[in-house]
């Protein structure tokens, strides 16, 4: 396991520019395609609103994206400090309503789940973990 | 995110370039919701351009989809690419819009 680099930035949406760009950038060095960098970048946009939205409960705190390699896995950790939170948990939306029924929210899980190779959560030193991890050889 | 528009008859082509997510979809939105409001009432919106879109995204979408079908207003989609179009069939949106490849494609079939 080798760390590549690492970010840390308050929990606001002021920062998601900056984020994604690290995110992105630390995809872009491992020579993905630029589908599947989308693919990352949209995986983590929704773990990062997420926390943005919920962890801290108005009160301020930090998120960690830590960037990793490990043989052919790619591998992003983020962190937050805030309330326990499994992400895995949330039950999949139901994508065959039609438009009334359909739910404005949900959608974010079900495509973060979608468009990864796997994705793990633990809780960790009073911390959620979320580690969204992407075969190199997968394009 | 920058959006160009022109009408086709009574229809609204809205063409998106760069990038809908949690930072620029709100603005999308607003914008769509003043069309609305000035009258229009079909849209088409043309994806060639769009590069990523992510879940705050098709909440904008579908946001508005909900207020035109209570107008019996219809919004159709053209052009989508790459993860653009994997976004799209994931979320089952083919189930609930009609998708076009191309926005000749789309009004050849809206305006016939």
């Amino acid at each position: 396991m080798r760390i590549l680099s690492q970010i840390k930035f308050p929990a606001r949406i002021e920062y998601f520019k900056t984020f994604m760009d690290f995110v992105s950038s630390c995809a872009r060095k491992q020579g993905f395609s630029q589908k599947r960098i989308s693919e990352i970048e949209l995986a983590t946009e929704e773990a990062l609103i997420n926390i943005f939205n919920y962890a801290y409960e108005g009160n301020n705190g930090d998120v960690e994206i830590v960037c990793k390699l490990d043989n052919r896995k790619f591998i992003l950790e983020i962190a937050d400090s805030g309330v326990p939170f499994d992400v895995l948990s949330v039950k999949d939306p139901d994508i065959s309503a039609d438009i009334s029924a359909r739910q404005i929210g949900g959608l974010g899980v079900f495509l973060m789940k979608k468009l990864v190779d796997s994705i793990q959560y633990r809780y960790d030193g009073k911390k959620n973990i979320l580690s969204l991890i992407v075969f190199r050889d997968n394009g | 995110m920058e959006i160009a528009t022109r009408k086709e008859r009574n229809v609204l082509i809205i063409s998106v370039k760069g990038r809908l997510d949690a930072a620029t979809s709100p603005d999308f939105e607003n914008s769509l919701s003043d069309l609305i409001a000035k009258g229009e009432n079909t849209f088409l919106i043309d994806f060639d351009n769009l590069k990523y879109i992510s879940s705050a995204g098709l909440r904008s979408i579908l946001a508005t989809a909900k207020k035109l079908e209570e107008k019996k207003s219809e919004i159709v989609f053209s052009g989508l690419q790459g993860s653009v179009k994997e976004v799209f069939n994931i979320a089952g949106f083919h189930s609930i819009f009609r998708i076009f490849d191309t926005d000749k494609d789309a009004l050849i079939k809206i305006l016939s």
